[in-house]
């Protein structure tokens, strides 16, 4: 036995334990549940709701020696205190004898829920968490049959207060707790819910503006022990136990939060099956038990009644719906007439099998296929990616962790947040930008370069690591040689790469730096190592690994002289209206969408896509994880999946491809593509035991959130791990342009205007009116206040916004949100106008 | 705005405590605030905030917590009398009843003028010198020992008169 | 009448004026140490004295602070001055008459204790008496007495009033800090204690008002002289804040271990109206009742016998009950005081002392029943020993005790359940 291990006895269980293990683990670890409210494994323990009273012993040792004095059987002598204490707080030690279940700690425990039930109403018949609420199980288990409270004496609160449009709070049933206001402090740093008022009257409050201003709020409902925190989607929705649940990934962002989804028949919906809410789903690996309120909330798009549900073609310069039969034909016959110049455009949204069969069919017609998107890095992932037996879970002291050019934040909530609690552990968190994002607050060193310059700021940081000496002209600003230092002599480093401020160029050039330092600092080939890059597209890193990559020149140009474009899960005409001038007029256009989007207007023949809630799939995420996504609903209208549309053309055609199955789908790929040599979709479903274990059967943690039980996915090997040297290489910087005047950049945030996005009731309100943000300076030489409209030009087009001044922002840069229509995929010059207010406003 | 009027009494409390810890000072602030018009208003909450880098939350959350916090106007001055067992023992509660009958109000209530609200309140460790009472008004906290209905009356006058001349 | 030691403005109403208190051997204590002696041998003389601390707990000042986690600094002092038991009174009158006696206390301990910062914790209500300490402090800054330097020597040192906002639970040490952090007022969990994480997360002394200003003539006159006063185990004067029916209610310094009999007939002066006593709170709504007896009056008020007797000396707040009382009432009042007072962050306190108070109003109203009192007990018992700080203990003392002493007073009120 270590000496780090001790041995102590429990219920009659002799077990050993880490020494320092908090007693609620440890009995758990040994199969015995301490009935808990407070406390959650994720979280300090705060011993306050004493729900865990247990009887512990401690052996009586010699004052001197320090040895366990021994009784006349030379057992050790155990003292028992006079108080029964909480098991969440105790760190337990070696020789000791508790009692959890015995008649002493039993009566403490019974105590404790007679009183939460006092003034708990008992409206578990019409309570969202009633089925899957801690307290009901312990008021079977312990509560008494009648209540000595008297009924009047009952404390009465507001049944329904709105913390925000997004989670309401039912004040009876709160039981004090203090789960979701310590969610938000200590987990996510959003410290927008606490305590008021106090004794029997202590309430949970919020003044942020808007109300419950957290992109993580929907996480205290599932952890709420009771039904305190709803959503406002599933409020009063549906009983826990008339739900299916299909596991699934969210789709939008590259982490690859696993989720469940709950479904149900709907009367209102004509008894069809509808998502009714999303959960977590356990995986320590890649989002714990966490998902953001994008993840939790942006789903009714799948289930929007704007969805194509029929295939269409063009007669007449009107679309008119028609049969599938139909539509392929008419679909293959213009790929045959026109196909001779074919170029093939997919969004970094679909499914591994949809790009590969997308590859499949673009090659088989001689076409050319590529990814809608700019950033690069794909290929380098493939090469160093992150080794296997990762988990940012498990950084800490010794590790470095470097951000650069990414508000992660707003790119990629989950990971944000593990790179948080990484520093928090104390990794050395690095954060490379042109500008302040919230992560600094957590980081050793922040590293502030100019908007664009990302890729010499790297090249800076591995001259200092490696001494070559034709890079020390990019050594310029401060922390690079401190970040070199602290990369270099990690044990562990993880870098995190993004594109905000980047053009395809230079992100070229920034994923070539990035891949050059952690090969020259030794972080490539081995676990907890290697290069994350923060894709705005879910399964970009899938899209790179089906072979599909960015276009080498600006679209517009690939698009000239084109005679047939075949678009899958992208809208290039609504990203960028400008976008239909450079097409020709008469190249033939097939859609595959969800939704009517100005790409539909554009298009010969459309076929309604299924959404991912409708069918299966796999999606790789950017740590490189594959992972499996179920059907949960049936199809809406007679839309297929992507991989069988384009199945079904290719036959018409004679591209031969898998259409049965997209686990068919999958085993070619397998076959064909090296890194995917072992995925199947029975290793997908493998499952692994989680610690802590939530959302199973034990009491010890009641809430919301789902076991894994479909499959944790199965992270990718990179050619590094598997021997093969990464020759760094990187380019020298082109000479900037001199005089551009201002430079517009777009920038992500998480609740866009996208298609995702905006059918989201729910998140309307957050998503806002994009702002132009520009630094004080500018402001000031325009005589622009905060709110003024300025009219911006960019690329022939005028647009205008209201102006935001951030002081962080340095002069001749504005930032606008990404969105669709505006045409601003990447860094360019633009011009700006203040618009005069209107007499009327002026007056105001 | 608290600054304008209060910038160097405002870094005088911040200069108390650590930079790192610079929250300490949300109770002196809120103090501060609740001096301007006699309760804590919504943009003294974010002004409080903002000086001290908190959430909105964390401050207001306070001011249900203490109880010589106030979210809402009340009168000009509130009266609390003690009335918790010392000074019960020595016929606090008695006197409290006389007080609100000259007032003309319940307890809780704010005379009709709109200069007294009259509270009830736990110990206010001077309990050898009840019935007493403290008045939170303009300026701070005054405890008024050893009451009588008549003294308390002639206080009441006193308060009502100044405030006229003023 | 014993020597007075913390109540030198009886003696010398004046010495709240700087020179009086110097003339008086003020900042004798300060400078025989500063310099001259080691921090540890200040700790070591004050753990010689035997002194405890006089906010409640009664635990002994010096080995308190010989837990400080050594090496890590800065180190904070923080006094509590939240006084705010019901019947308490002292620490009032010790800042309001004897100030400087406590600042010098304050300056021995940050030196014993290498803390270069204090804050006095001052409950709200006191705002004057924090306004007249904060001028005080200047005072003593532009005379030398605090700032860098100190005498010359390597000692910093600086004094801060802190004003809480009315909430009995800061006088907890723990809720004491939260609420100095700028936060809510609720005890922390235990490990780790102040002397180890306290104020900021720095290794901290909490001490109490009249504890502190005992520091000064410990150290002038030594530790033999402290122990000399007072028992064996509970050595020194204590204040003793004596309250309701009584002829001549205040502060009375006086000997540990003198009886409630001195106390309160020939300091007090005894009952009014000629009244029988019944019974005494001897720490405020904190501690059981003592049903009065002459076995009782003649108990010494000291940690140890008032414990024996079946009560805790606590902060020496001596509430006197005549037979006029109704003890049930009495249980009402401590039972609305609890419930008003409980934080809320732990279910046993939160629930019971709402639950104790909600029963205590119907028996009051006329609507208990006799089932009440075993609810009432078993209420009471299941809030004991449970809760993550003293205040659930403190919340059924007085009420259980009433019970226990007087069921009578309590019967008169009852109902058969029908
Ligand atoms: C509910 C509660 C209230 C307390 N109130 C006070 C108080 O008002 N003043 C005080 O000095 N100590 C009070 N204490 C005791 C303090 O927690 C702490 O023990 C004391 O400040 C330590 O100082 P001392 O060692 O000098 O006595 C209280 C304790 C509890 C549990
Ligand atoms: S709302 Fe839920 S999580 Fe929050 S304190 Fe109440 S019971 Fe606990
Ligand atoms: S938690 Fe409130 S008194 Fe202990």
């Amino acid at each position: 036995m270590s000496s780090s291990q001790v041995k102590l006895m429990i219920d009659g269980n002799t077990l050993e334990a880490p020494r320092g293990m908090l007693l609620v683990d440890a009995a758990l670890r040994a199969g015995i549940d301490v009935p808990v409210f407070c406390y959650h494994p994720k979280m300090e323990p705060v011993g306050m709701c004493r729900m865990c009273l247990v009887e512990i012993g401690r052996p009586s040792r010699d004052r001197q020696s320090g040895e366990f004095l021994l009784d006349e059987n030379d057992q050790p002598i155990i003292n028992f205190g006079p108080n029964l204490e909480t098991a969440c707080t105790t760190r337990i030690d070696e020789g000791w004898v508790v009692y959890i279940n015995s008649e002493r700690a039993l009566e403490g425990q019974k105590q404790i829920v007679e009183f939460l039930l006092t003034s708990h109403p008992l409206d578990c018949p019409v309570c969202d968490k009633g089925g899957e609420c801690p307290l009901q199980d312990l008021t079977m288990l312990h509560g008494p049959g009648i209540s000595r409270f008297s009924f009047h004496d009952k404390m009465n609160s507001l049944k329904r207060v709105a913390l925000g449009e997004l989670i309401i709070l039912d004040r009876e049933r709160c039981i004090q707790c203090a789960r979701c206001i310590r969610f938000q402090e200590e987990i996510v740093d959003d410290p927008v819910i606490e305590f008021s008022n106090r004794g029997r009257s202590l309430e949970i409050v919020t003044f942020s503006e808007p109300g419950f201003d957290s992109y993580f709020s929907g996480n205290t409902t599932d952890i709420c022990p009771v039904g305190a925190l709803t959503t406002s989607d599933f409020r009063f929705g549906s009983r826990p136990w008339e739900l299916n649940a299909a596991a699934s990934i969210c789709p939008h962002c590259p982490v690859g939060c696993n989720i469940i989804l709950n479904t149900r028949r709907e009367v209102k919906m004509g008894g069809s099956e509808i998502v009714k809410r999303v959960l977590p789903r356990q995986n320590e690996m890649i989002n714990e038990i966490w998902i953001c309120d994008k993840g939790r909330f942006a789903y009714s798009y799948a289930m929007d009644s704007e969805r194509l549900s029929q295939p269409m073609i063009r007669v007449g310069g009107e679309l008119e719906e028609t049969s599938w039969d139909n539509a392929l034909k008419v679909a293959a016959e213009g790929l045959k007439q026109s196909g001779a110049n074919l170029l093939g455009l997919a969004g970094g949204r679909a499914s591994n099998e949809d790009l590969y069969n997308f590859k499949q069919l673009i090659q088989g017609l001689d076409g050319v296929s590529m990814l809608n998107d700019f950033m690069a890095g794909g290929k380098q992932n493939q090469q160093i990616g992150l080794g296997p037996g990762s988990n940012l879970g498990d950084l800490g002291v010794g590790d470095a962790i470097v951000v650069i050019a990414s508000d992660l934040l707003e790119e990629a909530p989950i990971w944000w947040l593990r790179v948080k609690q990484a520093a928090e552990r104390g990794a050395k968190l690095i954060v490379a930008n042109a500008r302040f994002t919230k992560l600094e607050k957590y980081s050793a060193h922040t590293v502030r370069y100019s908007f664009g310059d990302a890729p010499e700021t790297v090249l800076g940081m591995l001259h200092y690591v490696t001494g070559d000496s034709s890079l020390n002209k990019y050594a310029k600003v401060d922390g690079q040689e401190e970040s070199a230092r602290i990369i270099k002599e990690a044990t562990n480093a993880v870098l995190f790469m993004g594109s905000e401020g980047s053009d395809s160029e230079s992100s070229k050039r920034l994923v070539q730096a990035c891949g050059s330092l952690l090969a020259a600092t030794e972080h490539i080939g081995k676990a907890n190592n290697g290069l994350i890059p923060v894709w705005l597209k879910n399964n970009t890193q899938g899209a790179w690994d089906m072979g599909l990559t960015p276009p080498e020149k600006h679209l517009a140009e690939e698009f000239r002289d084109r005679t047939a474009l075949y678009l899958m899960a992208c809208d290039p005409f609504g990203d960028n209206p400008e976008m239909l001038q450079e097409l020709p007029q008469d190249a033939f256009v097939i859609v595959q969408e969800l939704f009517h989007t100005p790409s539909v207007d554009r298009a010969d023949v459309v076929f309604p896509a299924q959404s991912f809630i409708e069918r299966d799939g796999t999606l790789t995420s950017g740590e490189r994880v594959v992972q499996l996504f179920y059907p949960a609903v049936s199809p809406h209208g007679e839309s297929l999946p992507d991989w069988k549309i384009l199945a079904r053309i290719g036959a018409l055609l004679g591209v031969a491809m898998e259409s049965t199955s997209a686990a068919g789908v999958m085993n070619r790929i397998a076959e064909d593509i090296e890194d995917y040599g072992e995925i199947h979709y029975r290793e997908l479903m493998n499952r692994e035991d989680q610690w802590p274990p939530v959302g199973g059967k034990q009491i010890y943690f009641g809430g919301t959130a789902y076991e894994n039980s479909q499959g944790i996915g199965i992270r990718l090997s990179s050619r590094a791990q598997r021997g093969e040297a990464y020759e760094p290489v990187w380019k020298e910087s082109p000479k900037k342009p001199k005089g551009e005047g201002i430079r517009i950049v777009p920038i992500v945030k998480l609740y866009d205007q996208g298609t995702t996005v905006l059918p989201s009731l729910l998140l309307a309100q957050r998503i806002g009116q994009p702002e132009l943000v520009i630094g004080q300076e500018d402001a000031d030489r325009l005589l622009l206040q905060n709110g003024a409209q300025v009219e911006v030009q960019w690329n022939g087009t005028a647009h205008q916004f209201p102006v935001a001044i951030d002081n962080d922002i340095p002069e001749g840069i504005v930032l606008l949100p990404r969105n669709r229509q505006l045409g601003l995929e990447m860094p360019m010059a633009c011009n700006l106008t203040p618009v005069k207010p209107t007499s009327k406003e002026k007056g105001e | 705005m608290l600054q304008d009027n209060h910038a160097t009494e405002i870094a005088q409390i911040l200069e108390r405590y650590p930079q790192a810890s610079k929250r300490a000072a949300v109770m002196p602030l809120l103090f501060l605030a609740q001096r301007e018009v006699g309760f804590i208003s919504r943009d003294a909450i974010n002004e409080i905030a903002g000086l001290l880098d908190l959430d909105p939350t964390d401050v207001g959350s306070l001011i249900g917590y203490y109880t010589l916090f106030y979210d809402k106007p009340g009168g000009k001055y509130r009266i609390q009398i003690c009335t918790d067992l010392p000074c019960a023992l020595r016929g606090a509660e008695k006197f409290s009843h006389e007080v609100c009958e000259m007032l003309n109000i319940q307890v809780g209530e704010t005379t009709e003028d709109g200069f007294f609200t009259l509270e009830e309140v736990m110990c206010l460790a001077a309990c050898d010198r009840a019935p007493l009472f403290q008045v939170q008004g303009k300026g701070g906290i005054q405890y008024h020992e050893n009451m009588t209905l008549e003294s308390t009356t002639a206080f009441i006058e006193s308060i009502r008169e100044q405030d006229a001349n003023e | 009448m014993s020597e007075l030691i913390l109540f030198r403005h009886l003696d010398i109403p004046d010495i709240n004026d700087l020179d009086v208190y110097l003339a008086n051997g003020g900042f004798k204590g300060l400078r025989e140490i500063v310099g001259k002696k080691s921090p540890q041998e200040v700790v070591d003389i004050v753990k010689a004295s035997g002194l405890r601390g006089r906010g409640g707990a009664g635990f002994p000042t010096g080995v308190k602070w010989s837990f400080l986690t050594p090496d890590v600094f800065p180190r904070y002092v923080v006094i509590n001055a939240d006084e705010s038991e019901p019947g308490a009174f002292k620490d009032r009158e010790i800042m309001e008459r004897n100030p400087y006696q406590l600042l010098e206390g304050i300056a021995i301990c940050c030196y014993a204790a290498q803390a270069q910062t204090a804050y006095i914790y001052c409950r709200g209500e006191f705002w004057d008496l924090a306004k007249e300490l904060d001028e005080k402090i200047a005072e003593l800054k532009d005379r030398g007495f605090l700032g860098k330097k100190l005498f010359g020597e390597k000692f910093d040192l600086e004094i801060y009033i802190h004003v809480g906002a009315g909430a009995y639970i800061c006088g907890e040490e723990t809720a004491l800090l939260e609420s100095l952090e700028g936060k809510l007022g609720m005890p922390r969990l235990r490990p780790p204690f102040p002397a180890a994480e306290g104020l900021f997360a720095k290794p901290t002394v909490v001490n109490n008002v009249e504890t502190l200003a005992n520091l000064p003539p410990i150290i002038t006159r030594g530790a033999d002289w402290f122990r000399s006063i007072g028992t064996e185990k509970s050595s020194g004067t204590k204040i003793f804040s004596l309250s309701g029916h009584i002829a001549k209610p205040g502060n009375y310094e006086l000997p540990l271990g003198t009886s409630f009999r001195e106390l309160i007939y020939d300091n007090g002066n005894g009952i009014p109206n000629g009244n029988a006593i019944k019974a005494i709170l001897p720490a405020g709504a904190s501690a059981p009742l003592l049903p009065a007896s002459e076995e009782i009056l003649d108990t010494g008020m000291d940690y140890e016998s008032v414990s024996k007797a079946g009560s805790q000396l606590g902060s020496a707040s001596i509430i006197v009950m005549d037979e006029t009382v109704d003890i049930s009432w009495v249980a009402y009042k401590t039972t609305k005081f609890f419930n008003h007072e409980s934080c809320g962050k732990c279910t046993p306190c939160r629930e019971g002392t709402y639950w104790m108070f909600n029963v205590m109003q119907h028996i009051k109203n006329g609507e208990g029943t006799f089932d009440d009192l075993a609810t009432l007990n078993s209420v009471a018992e299941s809030i004991v020993g449970k809760c993550l700080c003293a205040l659930g203990d403190f919340s059924t003392m007085a009420l259980t005790s009433g019970i226990e002493y007087f069921q009578e007073d309590f019967n008169a009120h009852l109902r058969e359940k029908v």
